[in-house]
């Protein structure tokens, strides 16, 4: 590829993403229901998990022990949720085949996409942490920080990345939505290993060491990397009919 | 294909017949010749089946992942590689299965529990539920050749899946206690004649392997040819109706 059409390309995500994110902005579907939906997740967690019975001082931290893995399953079942949205636009009136017609190139369209998803999931993850925060006692130390702000961000490219890349496999067939959540949620298991243990190395659960997030972020970075470069090369094959 | 009636061919049939052989000489070996294990008893046994199983398992994955690359990556995108990756793959989930089942039947009996959260089990799980996707994936409808196209991506990108699962499963379990029962591989001291019942094993079980997926091939490749001729029938009909208006 010739480095004129890398800008071509990355011009033509930045406007997939920006159409993406006006569409959703017109709509309000990601704030008036899947938020309201993750949050749901988050209190549901709380009715199930909050107390251990008869360990005498562990009674009620059972929630903010647990509290970073259920920020990523929260994030991961609204991901299924986004991406099924995300498709959805596309697969209405042939969009899709429509901007692929008109010259789009799918590394374009996948990068579009993925950044699209990465600007709603952050958002998303950061009221997740709030509500977190808030709901289950958890607290942010402020050694953790950067930790905590470079997993958001691995995490995010990664879980968005892969989303793409699986919605676009089922574009527009029937039985999409039973099957996303079968292709996906397996795939993003290092995810949330990775991404669960960094958070709780940067918050402190349980008396876990900072230094001990660093190599899971790893795990998610290598995932991102991976998967980014995997729906570049794959996504054309994928949605070309 | 060999006839109007079946998918078998001669080969076919002296395979199956060499398949049968092996069955019968590794129910000989494993549950009469081979002795009992010191410290597992009777239930070494189990051993027979279950590392065959799993051990064709992955072979029928490699199979589809080689042959998912060859229908992408060579210029006639023959469909027959596609076929091949597919009945590789049905035959593959169902070893796997086999391998989980028995594993959990093994595990109960030697360590006390049917599932161990150790990491190549739970690498072994998530390769079953990928495989069980990929199968789904091919039967999401559409051309052939949007079936094979689709389905030949996922297989390239199980094999980047697979690694990563199996990496980060292996690190997680590194922060928990090490499993405190003994490990089947760690402490089995293999007998000779164990060994080579699992010989026989890996023998009979690759013989079943090939004889089911040759089938399952043409099987795929009859639908597929139905398939085809019914929408060449639908079309002709439609025409057939258009003059008739006309």
């Amino acid at each position: 590829m010739r480095s004129g059409d890398a800008v071509t390309t990355a011009r033509t995500a930045l406007l997939v993403a920006g159409k993406d994110l006006r569409i959703e902005w017109a709509s309000r579907v990601a704030v008036n229901q899947v938020l309201p939906f993750s949050i749901i997740v988050m209190v549901m967690f709380a009715f199930a998990l909050d107390r251990l019975p008869g360990v005498p001082g562990l009674e009620d931290t059972i929630l903010e022990t647990v509290a970073p893995g259920l920020v990523w399953l929260a994030t991961l079942f609204s991901l299924l949720i986004l991406v099924q949205r995300s498709f959805g636009v596309e697969a209405d009136d042939g969009a899709l085949d429509a901007l692929r017609v008109a010259g789009v190139e799918p590394a374009a369209l996948f990068w579009g996409k993925t950044l699209a998803l990465v600007a709603q999931l952050a958002v998303l993850e950061l009221l997740l942490l709030l509500t977190a925060l808030v709901l289950y006692g958890t607290s942010v130390r402020p050694s953790g920080v950067l930790l905590l702000v470079v997993t958001w961000i691995a995490a995010t490219f990664g879980l968005a990345a892969v989303g793409t890349l699986y919605g676009g496999l089922a574009v527009g067939t029937r039985g999409r939505e039973t099957l996303l959540p079968l292709l996906v949620l397996p795939v993003v298991a290092p995810v949330l290993i990775g991404a669960t243990r960094a958070v709780e190395a940067a918050l402190g659960t349980g008396g876990t060491e900072l230094a001990d997030g660093w190599p899971w972020l790893g795990v998610v970075g290598v995932f991102a990397v991976a998967f980014g470069a995997g729906g570049t090369l794959a996504f054309g094959p994928l949605i070309d009919e | 294909m060999a006839s109007d009636t079946g998918t078998g061919t001669r080969a076919t049939r002296l395979l199956g017949a060499a398949a049968l052989v092996g069955v019968a000489w590794l129910l000989a070996f494993g549950l009469g010749f081979s002795p009992r294990d010191r410290d597992q008893a009777e239930s070494v046994r189990l051993l027979y089946v279950h590392v065959p199983s799993a051990w064709l398992a992955y072979l029928a994955f490699i199979v589809t992942a080689v042959a998912s690359a060859l229908y992408l990556f060579r210029r006639q995108h023959s469909l027959g590689w596609d076929r091949l990756a597919g009945a590789s793959a049905e035959v593959g989930v169902l070893f796997m299965a086999i391998t989980l089942v028995t594993g959990a039947l093994w595990g109960r009996l030697t360590w006390g529990v049917f599932w161990e959260w150790d990491a190549r089990l739970t690498t072994t799980a998530f390769l079953f539920v990928t495989y069980v996707g990929y199968l789904a994936v091919r039967r999401l409808g559409g051309t052939h050749e949007q079936r094979a196209r689709r389905s030949a991506v996922l297989a390239l990108l199980a094999v980047l899946e697979i690694p990563l699962v199996h990496w980060s499963v292996r690190l997680w379990r590194s922060l928990h206690q090490e499993a405190t029962v003994a490990r089947p591989d760690g402490d089995v001291k293999m007998d000779g004649l164990m060994l080579f019942t699992l010989f026989v094993g890996i023998v009979a079980f690759t013989l079943i392997y090939a004889w089911l997926v040759i089938h399952r091939q043409r099987t795929l490749a009859a639908e597929d040819a139905l398939d085809d001729r019914g929408l060449d029938a639908a079309i002709a009909s439609r025409r057939a109706d258009a003059e008739a208006v006309g």
